[in-house]
This record gives C-alpha cells, sequence and structure tokens, in this order.
C-alpha cells in the first residue's frame, strides 16, 4: 500500500489541463489543411481517393481525406490544428476560399438530457483498432473523458448514442444496426474517423458499405485515420457545449 | 534443408519457375516430415483458379535461419486434410477452402473462416447455394452434452471498445471445456483487392491491415517491393524503421501490461500504464506526426527524416517513459495478490504451443525460442543482436512477463539507435517489381510474426499476395488456454494474447 502511494507521488497528476488551456500538438501532425488555389497547370498528383476534387478552385473532402505523409496533390498542405469535427456532412468539405465549420451543439432539448451525463455504446464494424484505440485512450487518466460526463458503456440499453468506427464490412452491418436499434431514443451517432465516415482506405471496396452515412443519421463527423485523441475530445465538448 | 523445396532467406525473392512443383502426395508428405523435423509453416495458400489450384507453401527454420518454398497443383475440388496430424495447419486449411473453393478431405474442424464468398464463382467448399446469405458466425459450433453443462455466446458485439468477434464457451459450472473462436466479423477483403496490385492505395491499406501494429505489416509490405524492385535501403532509414517497429512493440506491450493489471481489479498499474503508452504513440508522432505510425515507412525507406532535435527531444521522452514504466510494472510485481491472479492462470504448454505452431510473446511465454529479429533478422536486426525474451510456466503471468521483458529491451534498443543514426540518405526511389518472382518478407511485430507473400505476373504486377498476422496462429492457443479455466478468467487471459480481428479476417 505504501509503495503504491509512493508510486503514485511520484508518477504525479497527469491529467491534461484541456480545454481549459491549449494542447500542444506534434509538429508534424496533419490536422486542418490549408489549400492553395489549384491552378491547373502544376505538377500535381491526383488524390487516390478521391478526397481532392479539382474542379472549381479545388477542394478537399475531410471525410474522404487520410491525411497521408506523401500526399501526392500539390495544392494540399497540411497544418496542426487538430479540430477537425463537424456535424454536417458537406461541412467536410473545404474549399480555398470559404469558411471554417466546427461541430455545433446539441438541440436544447437533447442537451438538457445529455450535456452533463453521456453515454456511449461502441461498435467496431470493421475498422483497423486505431480508431478504436484512440477512442478508448480517451478514458485514460490523462485524458479523462470522466470528467466530461462522457463515458463509454457496455450495454447498448444504457447508451445514448451510438459510436461508429470502421467503414461497416458486410459482416458487421445487421450487428451495428442490432446495436443502434437497442439503444432507447432520443440517441445521437457519431462517425469516429474516416473509415466511419465513408469507407476511408476501403472506400469502394464491394466488402463494405462505405461507413455509415446513409445507414443511420449522424450528429458528429470526426475526421482522421485515425483522428488524434485531441480531435475526438474536442468535437465532444462542442457537442455537448463545453466549448465553443 | 528440405531437399524438395527452393531455399530462401527473409526478404528475398525467387523467380516463381526456381519453386519445385511436386505432385500433391510428395508436397503434403513434405509438409508432414518437414514440420516433425523442427520446420513450421509461415504460410500456405492456394490461388483461386477454377479447376486445377495451385497451392504454395513455405516454412521456415529458425534455428539456422532457413525458410523454403514449394508448390504443387491440386486437382479437382478436394484436398487431403494434414491438420489431424499436423494441428498448426488447421486455419490454413479452413482458409484455402473458404477462398479456392477446395473441400479439405479430413478435416476435423472444417468450418467457415471469415464468411465470404469463394472467390472462384461457383466453386464452394460447402456447397451452399449461391443464393445462401453466409450469414457470419453461423456455424456448427462443437457441443459438450450432459447434465449441468450450459453454453455462453459472447459477441460479435463486446462489452468495452474493442474489435468484434465471436466466443463460444462450453460450460461446467464456472469451468471451461471448451471454447470456440468464430471470427470475419472484419473482414474488408484485404488480399482479394490486392490481386492486380499494387496501386496507389496499397501502401495504406498495409498499414491498416491491424492499425495496432501498422509499422509491422507495412514493412513487410515494403521488403516484398524493396526485393522485386532490388531496391537497397539506406542505413539511416533501416535505423529509423527499426525505431518505429521497437516504439510499436513498446507501446502495445505497455498498454497490455496496464490492462493485465486491470482486469486483476490492480488500478494503480492499470492506469499509469494507459498514460504511459501514450506518451509512447506521442514518440511515434514525433516522428512521423500519427501516434500508429501512419507514414514512417514507404518502399525504399522512410517518409521522414529525423533531426538532431527531434532525437533529444524522443531520448528525453525516452528516459521519462523508462522511470515511469519501471515503476508501474515494479509495483504490480511487488504486489502478491497480483502476481498470484496470474500464476497459473490460462496456461498454454510447450508442447501446445509448438503444435499449434504459436508465435511472438505467447511461444517465447511457453517457452519456445523464435523471434524473427533473432531467427531471421531484417533490417537494423541484421546489424545488432537483441536479446531473446522467454518464459517458461506459458500461463498470464509468463506471458506478462515477456512482454515487460520485451518492452526494457525495446527501450535499451530505441535509446542505442537514437545515439547512432548514421548519416546519409533516409529514402531511396522505388523501381518497377521483377516480372514472376515469388517474395517473402517476415517481420517481427509485437504480436509476434508477420508475413507476407507476393507472386508477380510477367508485367510484375501481383498475382497473389498472402498476409499473415501473428493472430492468425495464435487465436488456437488462447482457446486452450481457457480449457479447464474458469470463464471469469476469460478476459485476463484474452488480455495476455491481446489478438488482432481485423489481421486475421483481413
Ligand atoms: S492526404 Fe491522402 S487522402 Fe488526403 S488528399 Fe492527399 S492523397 Fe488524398
Ligand atoms: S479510419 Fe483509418 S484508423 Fe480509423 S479504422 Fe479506418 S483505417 Fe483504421
Amino acid at each position: 500500500m505504501i509503495r503504491a502511494i509512493l508510486s503514485r507521488i511520484r508518477q504525479g497528476h497527469r491529467t491534461m489541463p484541456y480545454p481549459n488551456e491549449p494542447l500542444a500538438m506534434p509538429e508534424r501532425l496533419r490536422g486542418y489543411p490549408r489549400l492553395t488555389l489549384a491552378s491547373g497547370n502544376e505538377m500535381s498528383g491526383d488524390c487516390p481517393y478521391g478526397a481532392y476534387d479539382p474542379a472549381a478552385g479545388g477542394s478537399l473532402d475531410l471525410g474522404r481525406c487520410l491525411f497521408c505523409a506523401d500526399c501526392p496533390v500539390a495544392a494540399v498542405s497540411f497544418t496542426t490544428d487538430f479540430q477537425l469535427a463537424v456535424s454536417r456532412r458537406d461541412e467536410l468539405i473545404v474549399r480555398p476560399d470559404a469558411g471554417r465549420y466546427h461541430a455545433e451543439r446539441l438541440s436544447a432539448q437533447l442537451l438538457k438530457l445529455f450535456g452533463r451525463s453521456l453515454k456511449f455504446r461502441e461498435v467496431s464494424a470493421g475498422g483497423c483498432n486505431a480508431c478504436e484505440a484512440d477512442t478508448n485512450v480517451l478514458s485514460t487518466i490523462g485524458w479523462d473523458l470522466g470528467r466530461f460526463g462522457i463515458q463509454f458503456v457496455a450495454s447498448p440499453r444504457h447508451a445514448d448514442g451510438l459510436w461508429v468506427t470502421g467503414p461497416v464490412t458486410h459482416n458487421m452491418r445487421q450487428a451495428l444496426l442490432d446495436t443502434y436499434a437497442a439503444i432507447p431514443a432520443p440517441k445521437i451517432v457519431v462517425a469516429c474517423g474516416a473509415c466511419a465516415i465513408g469507407g476511408g482506405p476501403f472506400r469502394g471496396e464491394p466488402e463494405q458499405s462505405d461507413g455509415i452515412d446513409g445507414l443511420l443519421p449522424v450528429d458528429l463527423y470526426i475526421p482522421g485515420c485515425p483522428p488524434h485523441p485531441a480531435t475526438i475530445l474536442e468535437g465532444l465538448l462542442r457537442l455537448i457545449g463545453r466549448i465553443s | 534443408m528440405i531437399a524438395a523445396a527452393h531455399s530462401m532467406y527473409n526478404g528475398s525473392s525467387a523467380p516463381v519457375s526456381a519453386i519445385p512443383e511436386l505432385p500433391l502426395d510428395r508436397f503434403l508428405e513434405t509438409i508432414m516430415d518437414a514440420t516433425g523435423h523442427g520446420w513450421r509453416v509461415i504460410a500456405y495458400f492456394g490461388l483461386p483458379r477454377g479447376v486445377a489450384t495451385p497451392l504454395y507453401c513455405l516454412l521456415a527454420e529458425d534455428a539456422e535461419g532457413r525458410l523454403a518454398a514449394m508448390r504443387t497443383v491440386c486437382e479437382g475440388d478436394c484436398l487431403p486434410s494434414l491438420t489431424p496430424a499436423c494441428p498448426q495447419l488447421h486455419l490454413f486449411e479452413r482458409e484455402i477452402a473458404e477462398q479456392c473453393g477446395l473441400a479439405i478431405e479430413g478435416h476435423p474442424w472444417f468450418k467457415p473462416v471469415r464468411f465470404h464468398r469463394s472467390w472462384v464463382p461457383g466453386r464452394d467448399a460447402w456447397q451452399r447455394p449461391a443464393d445462401d446469405p453466409l450469414t457470419v458466425g453461423v456455424m456448427e459450433f462443437f457441443q459438450v452434452a450432459g447434465d449441468e453443462v450450459h453454453e455462453v455466446a459472447v459477441g460479435p458485439v463486446h462489452a468495452g471498445i474493442i474489435e468484434p468477434g465471436h466466443f463460444r464457451f462450453q460450460c461446467h459450472g464456472e469451468e471451461v471445456f471448451h471454447l470456440e473462436i468464430s471470427l470475419g466479423f472484419q473482414h474488408r477483403g484485404i488480399e482479394r483487392r490486392l490481386i492486380g496490385g499494387p496501386d496507389l492505395k496499397t501502401l495504406r491499406q498495409m498499414e491498416v491491415v491491424a492499425g495496432d501494429t501498422t509499422i509491422g505489416h507495412a514493412l513487410a509490405h515494403c521488403m516484398l517491393m524493396e526485393t522485386l524492385g532490388q531496391v537497397k535501403v539506406p542505413p539511416r532509414a533501416q535505423v529509423l524503421r527499426g525505431i518505429a517497429l521497437e516504439l510499436e512493440r513498446l507501446a502495445n506491450h505497455t498498454g497490455d501490461i496496464g490492462a493485465i493489471a486491470g482486469d486483476t481489479g490492480y488500478l494503480p498499474t492499470a492506469s499509469f500504464c494507459g498514460r504511459i503508452r501514450g506518451d509512447i504513440l506521442n514518440m511515434t508522432a514525433v516522428l512521423c506526426g500519427s501516434r500508429f505510425g501512419r507514414g514512417v515507412v514507404t518502399p525504399g525507406g522512410t517518409v521522414f527524416d529525423l533531426d538532431a532535435a527531434r532525437c533529444d527531444d524522443l531520448l528525453k521522452r525516452l528516459q521519462a517513459v523508462r522511470r515511469d514504466l519501471t515503476d508501474a510494472v515494479e509495483l504490480m510485481r511487488s504486489t502478491p495478490s497480483v502476481m498470484a491472479r496470474l500464476e497459473g492462470t490460462g496456461t498454454v504448454s510447450r508442447e501446445v504451443a509448438l503444435e499449434l505452431g504459436l508465435v511472438g510473446p505467447a511461444a517465447r511465454a511457453s517457452g519456445l525460442k523464435r523471434d524473427v529479429r533473432v531467427d531471421h533478422p531484417f533490417g537494423i536486426y541484421r546489424m545488432t543482436h537483441l536479446p531473446l525474451a522467454t518464459g517458461f510456466h506459458g500461463d498470464v503471468c509468463a506471458r506478462a512477463a515477456v512482454r515487460w521483458q520485451e518492452a526494457e529491451k525495446s527501450l535499451d534498443f530505441v535509446e542505442e539507435q537514437l545515439q547512432q543514426i548514421p548519416t546519409g540518405g533516409h529514402r531511396t526511389d522505388s523501381c518497377p517489381l521483377a516480372a514472376n518472382q515469388l517474395a517473402v518478407a517476415l517481420t517481427e511485430g509485437w504480436r509476434g510474426e508477420v508475413c507476407h507473400v507476393v507472386l508477380t505476373d510477367d508485367q510484375g504486377r501481383f498475382v497473389r499476395y498472402k498476409i499473415v498476422d501473428p493472430s492468425f496462429h495464435n487465436w488456437q492457443g488462447l482457446a486452450m488456454a481457457l480449457r479447464g479455466q474458469q470463464i471469469s478468467d476469460f478476459p485476463l487471459c484474452n488480455k495476455s494474447f491481446n489478438l488482432s480481428y481485423c489481421g486475421s479476417d483481413l
């Protein structure tokens, strides 16, 4: 017992002060993109995932983008801004001259129900376990998601929302829909990662469904492959109105 | 030496014409003979081709670091099973059945693996009609009958944030007589899609075969591309890759040691390790911007270089990780109630581990001395010697101990390598792939041996690309660990293996 107390003192208090203080991000993090106007005559590769569309000055779909280290598209570069989550699918389309979107807080009625206590049931539907892992990490002491009243629970019956990772493989489709159905209404849905939003690296393959768009109504889109935990937390805090 | 096979070494390729094509019976005899003489099967797969199915088998002998490849053609719809005498083949044979539509005659456990349609239209190993929906998890589970025997079914959706799989326990009271594991829920069609490759999406798809083994799989893939393109990887890149691979191991071992502590109800180590694991992932993000190593390796080298300032930053972080992790683990090891819970739980004997062909820390914990970094060294491991961590008892305690020893060695390795990164470039341009070749690459991911094998056509495109995640070898080890245990021991046993669902499901 003494040893445990001593260790506890040595290891210290490690919960990060975010959102009261800013978070330091790795310099090489690929966060919110910076787009230059596509001139059309430069030497530029195509995006193999169809995330970048050179038409009309160029646009990048953050729902499809995998934030590749080796992005061949000349008009695309990335900043370390981790705030990527939005509330509507079309808000994921970034254009060089258009505005910036963030996730919106829940409606007054839902906020009253979930604002101080929000429980999710997570379903991994073909994910590679990285989106799952960086969702899980939010429950460690460093992030301590519990301090915001947000928790992941074992039973859909105890949940207020469904948390989806993965492109929805054919083999997980029914289990995903059943889990959604088992959550009592009103309920919300979060699409975490490029796979859940639109199939990610597997978009177009017949074994999966290109994510949950069209299968379930989505309340929060969190881009990334996988999203940084800060990206996930920021989206959630906006959703419950803790930051704006 | 297997006289009938072509000898190879890790990260090499050979013309397909040099791989001996044996008559089927001789091919099967050779597998039996070799596995009886210290060899083990690292890959066994078919080319889905209508009537006659070409089959390839690759074997490894660890004591002297040799690999061997051979092939045959199976005419007709049926392949004799070797599983009854050679259990390490049981999933490979089921996979061949499912992909190529071959019935495996005499297989004691003849069931689908991933619940997808055969790659040969109209040819199904189980003669299921074309309109059968092939519902995942619906199969004949082994059942124990008798008074007070009951069955517990868990999954695909589990209690925590983990991947889906279905587990059937046959229990007598609390005691588990038998556990059967049915997977396939994460099946994304990766091997099917690779036929005709590579293309611009291939590397990223290799990084996400199992997202917690991004470096392990991407590295194996790059090794294939490099041997086929005859590209020499600069020494600087080899070191950077080694650092990334060991950070991946360190992060996962740390997380799992914490999870094991958590499952015994010992929260201090659980919460310390959860946080420390995150610190290690952040070190990988210093390398490449991604906590999971996305964008570290690329055919020919690495995407990013590592400057002196980043090296210093990493060294400082590493020191803090070493201090905190050592403290967290020592705390757990000095707590008798935790250790007593781990000792004797979920034992896999050396004999069983050997028969099932287990790999990685799970094999080493049962006393098998096998580690690709030592036995078939690749990249930086050719230049530096890593001591092998082994256990003896094969229980949860041994698996946890082996993981801790390996974590310590990874700490030493990363620290040493960060101080002596060779000068020079970190990336060579890739070249077109050689035609009509078979190439093989093994890496030691944190769960164990990652094996990638490729066959190219006369344009240098993939005819067949085989991926074997270590979990594919080890799932049956987990099932055996549960025999005779309390069902409440399952989470603890499961964490000590922590196998990949998506890596097996592909
Ligand atoms: S980062 Fe990757 S997915 Fe995004 S635009 Fe570039 S190539 Fe496409
Ligand atoms: S989005 Fe990327 S990290 Fe997330 S599950 Fe899909 S492949 Fe894995």
